[in-house]
């Protein structure tokens, strides 16, 4: 008997050695049930050890590598740092308008959901980490960070960037912690097409995709919807940026369910420092409360001068079409101009609105002829025969006579001087 | 008179190691690979526990020593992913036995030898964690990309040669 355990030493202990793992896989496996979940205590046990001893390694190296990237780019690499300055504040500027457009619709909304009692979940405080580590291999999609429970971090609690999630804690040391990445095949998110509406869960693949494998062929769905959570999973708040559609093709697997590919809002590859959000409200937060009451002020500031310059624009469109038809009308103009001083007090003057109220009357010729109204004499005084009066004896009768009804004076001969000139009769 | 062939134990070197050293590369092979998959991601193709695991196996030449080395390197692996510990521990224990009887029989410190052993290694790794998870975990939808696979084979190779040179100064003959 002795002879056989020298002779297969090395066999057996091989096959001892594969028989712990397997039964270890069975525990593991059969406990816990759901993909994703934190292990069991003796597991986590385990991770504890080797984390302890590999993070401190990472926590080195990654210091060395943050300070010098700190020192290269706070000191050294400062170009265009003026130019990047500016565009920020232009990039402000427009995004304080755009908030300022949204905020009114945000408002509204806020108040609906309160109206029909919707629970909604905002996040009211995060904690900024910084990745220190992965798992090394591509066949599991996790991240270290360098907070832990130390810092108030627990088990499934989402971790995101400004651009979208990134994942969710699942596993928590004192001072080190787990972050499953979305991309990974024991990941899963609910989440929302934000055009559509429409419910789905997502979850990584084999090849580090973000797939949705459980709707069927729908036309309303098209490749650019964006992504969001939905809040159903009761890790990620509704709402969150998830990413955009990238493909949608039939599953020939799972008949008729398709595959939709989703890019993922934030590259999950090059992350450097992320958040972990470590309580949601039902409420906003004071700043997102400021937030919007200040867009809310500048969109009324906006309306306001929006409806002031429409009405300037108004006005000026009135004024400019009555001068048009002033230049039109000339008589207007020049009564408005010149009034006419034997108008009657009484008497309406022109205005815009009513252009026609008085009738105009010519101003006193300068040097009256024949012609000019007024010097003709009536039928009755013409002598048969006799010539006709010069103009300029007629001049005092033309200047005199407003409406005709006085009668003209009598004709002078010709010779005379109109100095001197006297009437006839 | 019995005659002696090249590949006798009596004509191979068994080499061992310091405790030192036992303890320090393995964890240095997984510091570097997991921090060098945070500076570029394509870097988590490499699989540089799995060359030192096939490293100690082939140059102890003891299937037992190599069956618990490659066992600890994996679970030590495994321990900082996010899968059930286990996977690349038996995988790898595999690989260190069948390296550890490679190396009773052949020369392994032969370039072309290496380079055939880390290249099927590399393969027999992939295959052996594509089964564990198809037949043991029932990940139905885990599936062999061979052409990954083949690029994985030949990165790791690559890698492979300079750091068993490397690690060849390491070794204490007995």
């Amino acid at each position: 008997m002795e002879s056989f355990f020298i002779r297969f030493k090395n066999v057996l202990v091989l096959v001892a050695v594969l028989l712990a793992q397997t039964i270890g896989l069975a525990i593991q496996v059969r406990r816990p049930v759901e993909s994703g979940a934190p292990d069991s205590e003796h597991v986590t046990l385990l991770r504890h050890w080797v984390v302890a001893v590999v993070t401190p390694f990472e926590r080195f190296f990654h210091g060395i590598g943050y300070n010098v990237r700190y020192g290269w780019s706070n000191y050294i690499d400062l170009r265009d740092t003026r130019q990047k300055n500016q565009d920020l504040k232009n990039e402000i500027a427009r995004l304080r308008l755009e908030q300022a457009q949204l905020a009114e619709d945000a408002m509204q909304g806020h108040r609906l959901q309160e109206l029909l009692k919707f629970q909604q979940h905002y996040v009211a405080s995060t904690i900024a980490a910084q990745v220190i580590g992965t798992s090394g291999t591509d066949q599991s999609r996790v991240l270290y960070i360098d907070k832990g429970s130390n810092d108030g971090l627990k088990v499934d609690q989402a971790v995101i960037t400004p651009d979208g999630i990134v994942g969710k804690l699942r596993e928590v040391f004192p001072h080190t912690a787990q972050v499953l990445v979305i991309d990974d095949q024991s990941s899963g998110a609910g989440v929302l097409l934000a055009t559509t509406r429409i419910r789905a869960i997502l979850h990584g693949s084999q090849g580090g995709r973000i797939v949705i494998t459980n709707l069927t062929p729908d036309e309303r769905i098209k490749p650019g919807e964006q992504v969001l959570t939905s809040g159903g999973d009761q890790v990620y708040p509704r709402g969150l940026a998830v990413g955009t559609i990238e493909s949608i093709a039939p599953d020939p697997e799972h008949q008729p369910y398709t595959t939709i590919v989703v890019k993922p809002a934030t590259n999950l590859f090059q992350l450097e420092e992320v958040l972990v959000i470590t309580a949601t409200q039902s409420d906003l937060t004071a700043l997102a409360q400021k937030d919007l009451a200040q867009g809310a002020t500048t969109a009324k500031q906006m309306a306001d001068a929006k409806t002031a310059a429409d009405q300037e624009a108004a006005e000026a469109a009135a004024q400019s079409a009555s001068q048009i038809v002033a230049e039109r009308l000339p008589s207007i103009h020049e009564a408005e101009t010149a009034p006419d001083p034997n108008a009657p007090a009484g008497a309406a003057k022109p205005t815009v609105a009513n252009p026609a109220v008085t009738v105009p009357k010519p101003l006193p010729t300068l040097h009256p002829d024949r012609y000019t109204p007024g010097t003709t004499p009536p039928a009755s005084s013409l002598t048969p025969g006799a010539g006709h009066p010069p103009a300029a004896s007629r001049q005092p009768a033309a200047t005199s006579t407003d409406d005709g009804a006085t009668p003209p004076p009598a004709p002078k001969k010709e010779t005379a001087k109109p100095e001197a000139s006297t009437p006839n009769n | 008179m019995p005659s002696l062939s090249y590949t006798s134990r009596r004509e191979l070197e068994e080499h061992s190691f310091t405790p030192a050293v036992t303890l320090l590369v393995p964890v240095a092979a997984i510091v570097l690979q997991v921090l060098l998959s945070k500076l570029y991601w394509r870097f988590s193709y490499l699989d540089l526990p799995l060359i030192v695991a096939i490293f100690f196996a082939v140059s102890r030449r003891s299937p037992a020593a190599g069956t618990l080395t490659g066992a600890a390197i994996g679970l030590v692996q495994d321990a900082l992913t996010g899968r059930p510990i286990g996977v690349n521990g038996m995988a790898k224990s595999v690989i260190g036995y069948i390296a550890a009887s490679i190396g009773v029989q052949v020369d392994v410190d032969n370039l072309t030898t290496r380079v055939v052993m880390n290249f099927g290694f590399s393969l027999l790794n992939s295959l052996i964690l594509f089964l564990i998870n198809r037949r043991l975990l029932g990940q139905a939808e885990a599936h062999l990309q061979w052409l990954q696979e083949l690029i994985r084979a030949v990165a790791n190779t690559v890698v492979a040669l300079p750091i068993f040179l490397l690690l060849d100064y390491t070794k204490r003959p007995e």
